[in-house]
Formats: C-alpha cells, sequence, structure tokens
C-alpha cells in the first residue's frame, strides 16, 4: 500500500511540473509586452524595466523558466500589479475561503446525494425515487450562478431567512454551499442509485437475504462499501468541478475566495495574480485526485498495488 | 361436421397477414434499432422536444418576434411581462422574450461548435494514441494528464484569458478543454476494438492502418462518441454562459444568455425576470441535452437500459 502510495505521487511530479510550464506559458501568450503583462497596465515604465530585469524576459525562455521555478519553490509567485502585495499572500488570505465552501458543498452534495440514492435505490419507483430523480435532472442542467441568484431571491430577498453575500457567520455559508453543491448532490444521487440496484442484484446479496440477515444489515453492511467504489471515483472527478464552480458562485455570492480573485485579477489584468490562482486549484486537484485514488484503492480490494495497475 | 373444418383454416391467413406486417430483417438496420428504443424513452422524447424548439427559436428567430433584441427602446424600460412584452423589458427597453429567443442562436451555435472543435482534434489524437500505444501514446497521455489538471471550466477561463474575450474565443476555448474528454474516451474504445478478430482479420489481408482505423475501428467507437458529444454539447453551453456571466464571453449587446443573467442581477429586487427567464432558457437547454444524452447511451448499451 506504501508503495503504491509513492508510486502514485511520483506519477503526479511530471504532470505538475506540465501544470507549472503551462501556468508559465500564460503570461507569454498573451500578446504584448510580457514585463507590461507582469507589472500590470497602470505601471511606471521604470517598473516594467525593473520586473524585466529580475524576470530575466530578456533571455530565452529556458533562463525565464529557470527564474520562475527558482522562484516558484521558494514560494514567490511575484507581486500583484494591482496592490503590489506579494501574490502569495493574497492566495493565502483567499485560499481558507474556498477550502470552507468547497467543503461544506461537499458534505451537503455527500449527505444529501447518498441518503436520496439508497432510499431510492430500495424503493425503486417509489414517488420518491420518481421525484428525486427528476430533481436530480434538473439539479445537474441547472447553471451554478442562476441557482446561487435563484437562492438569493428566495431566501435573501423574499423570505429575509439568509445573507444574500459577504462572509463571516455560518448563516453566510449556507447559500453559496447549497448553490456550489446541488449539481454534485444531483449526480452523486444518481450514480449511488444505479450503483446500489447494480450491487443489490449480485448472489452475495441473495445469499445474506436468504440468511435471514435484517434488510438494514444487508443494505448497510454488505451492500454499501462495495457500491461505493464508483460514488468515490465520481466525488474525486466533482471536486474539479466544485473547484471550477466555485469561480462562479464566489462571483455571485461576494465571497472572497480564490474563484473570485482570480475572476477580478483577469478583468483588471493582474497577471501575476492569476497565474498564482490558476496554479494553485491546479495543484490543489491535483492532489485531491492523489488523495481519491488511494481512497478508491482501500475501498476496492480488487486493486492490487501492483505496478502494472498504477500504469 | 363442417363448420370446425372452415375455423382452423381461417388462423393460418390471418397470421400469414400479421407477419407480412413485421418490417423484414434487410430494413430492420441498427439505426433503426436505436431509434426504435429512442423512440420509447419518453424523457428522451422529450428532451428532443426541447432542443427542437430551441432549434426553430434559432433558425426562424426574425419570424418569431416583433421586437429588435439589439436596439434601445427608452420609453419601455424594464416594464413587467404583460401581453405586448410576454417576458416584460430590460434596462434599455429590449424585449426579453426576443432576447432569449435569438440568444438560443448564440448558446447552440457555441455548444455545436466547441463540440466540433473538441471532436476533431481529441478524436484523431485518441485513435492514434489507441491504435500505435508505445511512446506516442505515452507522450499523450501525460499531456492529457496536464490538461486534466485544470477543473473543466477553469481550462477555460485560463484559455480566454490568453485568448480575450468574446464569443468566438468562448468556443475555442470550450472546444479546447474538451479535447482531454475525447481523446481519454476514443482512446480507451480503439484499445477494446483493436483487439478484435476482424481487425487482425483486416491486418493479415494486409489492409494499411489509416484503413484499419477509419473503417473498421471507428464506426464500432462511434455510439460512445455520439453520446458523450450529446452530454458535452450541454457542458459547453453551461461553461459559455458562466463565462458570459462573469464577463469573460459575449460582450454587450449580444443578447447571450449568460451575459443577460448578469447585467439583469442588478435588478434582481424590482424585475426578477431579468434573471428567471434567462436562466431557465439556459437549464432547459442543458436538460434537453442531457435527456437525450441519456436515451442515447440507454438506446446504444443495451445494458444500461436496467437502471431506468
Amino acid at each position: 500500500m506504501y508503495g503504491y502510495v509513492i508510486r502514485r505521487l511520483l506519477l503526479a511530479i511530471p504532470v505538475l511540473i506540465g501544470v507549472s510550464i503551462l501556468v508559465f506559458a500564460i503570461i507569454r501568450f498573451i500578446p504584448g509586452d510580457p514585463a507590461r503583462a507582469i507589472a500590470g497596465v497602470h505601471a511606471s515604465p521604470q517598473y516594467v524595466e525593473q520586473v524585466r530585469r529580475e524576470m530575466l524576459l530578456d533571455e530565452g525562455l529556458h533562463v525565464q523558466y529557470f527564474v520562475y521555478m527558482s522562484n516558484l519553490v521558494q514560494g514567490d509567485l511575484g507581486r500583484s500589479a494591482l496592490t503590489r502585495r506579494p501574490v502569495t499572500v493574497e492566495l493565502m488570505e483567499r485560499f481558507p475561503n474556498t477550502l470552507i465552501l468547497s467543503a461544506a458543498a461537499m458534505v451537503i452534495a455527500i449527505t444529501f446525494g447518498m441518503s436520496a440514492g439508497i432510499v431510492s435505490a430500495t424503493k425503486r419507483y417509489s414517488l420518491f425515487d420518481n421525484f428525486s430523480m427528476l430533481a436530480a435532472l434538473v439539479g445537474v442542467a441547472a447553471p451554478v450562478f442562476w441557482l446561487g441568484i435563484m437562492f438569493q431571491l428566495l431566501f435573501s430577498v423574499r423570505l429575509g431567512w439568509l445573507p444574500s453575500g459577504g462572509i463571516g457567520t455560518w448563516q453566510h455559508v449556507v447559500l453559496p454551499a447549497l448553490t456550489l453543491g446541488l449539481a454534485t448532490t444531483a449526480l452523486i444521487a444518481r450514480i449511488t442509485r444505479s450503483s446500489m440496484l447494480d450491487v443489490l442484484r449480485q448472489d452475495y446479496i441473495t445469499t445474506a437475504r436468504s440468511k435471514g440477515l435484517v434488510e438494514r444489515v444487508v443494505i448497510y453492511k454488505h451492500s454499501l462499501k462495495n457500491a461505493l467504489i464508483p460514488v468515490v471515483t465520481v466525488m474525486g472527478l466533482q471536486f474539479g468541478t466544485l473547484l471550477g464552480g466555485a469561480v462562479l458562485t464566489e462571483t455571485v455570492f461576494s465571497w472572497p475566495g480564490i474563484g473570485r480573485l482570480m475572476v477580478d485579477s483577469i478583468l483588471n489584468r493582474d497577471y501575476p495574480v492569476v497565474q498564482g490562482a490558476v496554479l494553485l486549484l491546479a495543484v490543489f486537484f491535483v492532489l485531491i485526485n492523489l488523495v481519491v485514488d488511494v481512497i478508491y484503492a482501500y475501498l476496492d480490494p480488487r486493486i492490487s498495488y501492483g505496478t502494472k495497475e498504477v500504469d | 361436421m363442417k363448420k370446425p373444418e372452415r375455423e382452423p383454416l381461417k388462423k393460418p391467413e390471418k397470421k400469414v397477414d400479421q407477419i407480412s406486417k413485421l418490417p423484414t430483417p434487410k430494413r430492420d438496420t441498427e439505426l433503426r434499432q436505436v431509434w426504435r428504443h429512442l423512440k420509447r424513452n419518453r424523457l428522451a422524447m422529450l428532451g428532443m422536444g426541447i432542443l427542437l424548439i430551441f432549434l426553430v427559436c434559432a433558425i426562424f428567430a426574425p419570424f418569431l418576434t416583433p421586437y429588435d433584441p439589439i436596439r434601445a427602446d427608452f420609453g419601455n424600460t424594464l416594464q413587467d411581462p404583460s401581453s405586448e412584452h410576454r417576458l416584460g423589458t430590460d434596462w434599455l427597453g429590449r424585449d426579453v422574450l426576443a432576447r432569449i429567443i435569438f440568444g438560443s442562436r448564440i448558446s447552440l451555435a457555441i455548444g455545436l461548435i466547441s463540440v466540433s472543435i473538441g471532436l476533431l482534434i481529441g478524436v484523431p489524437i485518441g485513435a492514434l494514441s489507441g491504435y500505435y500505444g508505445g511512446k506516442f501514446d505515452l507522450i499523450v497521455q501525460r499531456l492529457i494528464d496536464i490538461l486534466i489538471a485544470f477543473p473543466g471550466i477553469l481550462l477555460a477561463i485560463v484559455i480566454v484569458t490568453v485568448l480575450g474575450v468574446g464569443v468566438e474565443n468562448v468556443m475555442i476555448a470550450v472546444g479546447i478543454a474538451s479535447i482531454p474528454i475525447y481523446t481519454r474516451l476514443v482512446r480507451g474504445s480503439v484499445l477494446s476494438v483493436k483487439e478484435q478478430g476482424f481487425v487482425a482479420a483486416a491486418k493479415s489481408l494486409g489492409i494499411g492502418d489509416g484503413r484499419i482505423i477509419l473503417r473498421h475501428i471507428m464506426p464500432n467507437c462511434l455510439g460512445p462518441i455520439l453520446v458523450q458529444s450529446t452530454f458535452q454539447v450541454a457542458t459547453a453551453i453551461l461553461w459559455a454562459a458562466g463565462l458570459g456571466f462573469l464577463g469573460l464571453g459575449a460582450q454587450p449587446p449580444d443578447p447571450e444568455w449568460g451575459a443577460m443573467l448578469s447585467r439583469g442581477r442588478e435588478y434582481i429586487r424590482t424585475a426578477h425576470f431579468l434573471t428567471t427567464y434567462p436562466g431557465s432558457a439556459i437549464l432547459l437547454m442543458v436538460l434537453g441535452f442531457n435527456l437525450l444524452g441519456d436515451g442515447l447511451r440507454d438506446a446504444l448499451d443495451p445494458r444500461s437500459r436496467r437502471y431506468r
């Protein structure tokens, strides 16, 4: 198992290097002077020249990448073109907020999605099953930013129950987390249902039932763990969707996270911050996938930790 | 005594009639079988119906509404829905329904063109990667790993940042962001198909690689590609609307649904219809493609029919 984890970690390194090259390339691909792009549209000519010298922008791309990487490993992502503060500081101020939002959304999605999926599978074709699967279809199709606005309209403007934006108390988390988590809830419900139905059809479940076991034991002890395997895979993939959705949700609810910082920076042409935010989200996503792979291997005893399966 | 003798004579005649009404096996192509399954699936038909309505809106937009979706009418700003303006008017007095009808052109175009871009690049790379394997496959897969490290819409945002805002760039960005999905899918399909007997037979006959891929392997991968493309159009529409909402997609005065929503938010307390209806349009179009995709998957894969 440890060998598997280490191998999986080693496999993530080329991906992370690739991500760093792509992020490094963002500024170089933008039409115009990279020094101007890094320094900002309103920077003085002196500052632009200073940036050009510091980052060796007149040298070859490989030299520039080397400078970029050596700064990166020291935690130096440059300075914001807008505030002149270090990008790392800007990101670290915002990142916990994105984490809180994504985690809350995931908790909502797992709790409601899995419960709805299990009940739907055990009470197939019931009113609950039909209703929850219809709701899931709509939940997957609804644009996250529109859902957010509709929740604001209902719960903040009309009913006045919850704040429509900002941060501070637990009430501020409810609407953004619900908004962000709804599509994932819907997807997890659908996957759990079909996966449970598949497992409930297996011979060992028939055996368990014929032994006279209580239905609750059959479902929770014999079916659930096996039914969870595809659900865990989807959860890992969905974390990416959540991070992407966070960009939109944070904008709707004025939630001071990485997503909103990134959008504001794109609109303000503050490219060093854009680079930093993209890099952070991508690295975080790679690490989440790594964790999911390890959980997956733990859940599914059929996965051997040998080299073949890793490839 | 004569009566019972006549009756059994009639029965076989009826049977012959019934059998002759059945379609002959020759005419029952795979496409017909898929269509037959699809026709029986009510949700898929609902999805198709929704998409048909949007398609009619997109093609005949100028004939369906007397209003101009772009020209301002300052005498009619922020009107509530009425018999004259069914879904109300916006801050510039433009008819919301007219803008939604014309907006279906933009959303459908973004969905279909970006998926075409993804298909045109992703499918050949996936097919070659799966067929030849080896170092080429290894390099392609590692590059795809890097692209997949960026969560979907984030990759599209990064590409738009580099290319600049606008509908055309959104199509390119969303198209590029969907390449990894097709490459992975087609590679997987090719890997399973290429091991089958008929491919080995074609090789032993001396047929070239290109012809084997195009004539013998790809036709067997079309099902999953078709299903994925239907879902991908839905995803592309959602991503594009998201980019429009963030101000990175279509620019004013284009009647793009995401951008309409973004601006309409400012009037949420007084004119909620400026956000409710464009959002409902996005939801319906995405739902239409998802329902059709679900139906196609079930029709093409008999195993998944169990789950309905």
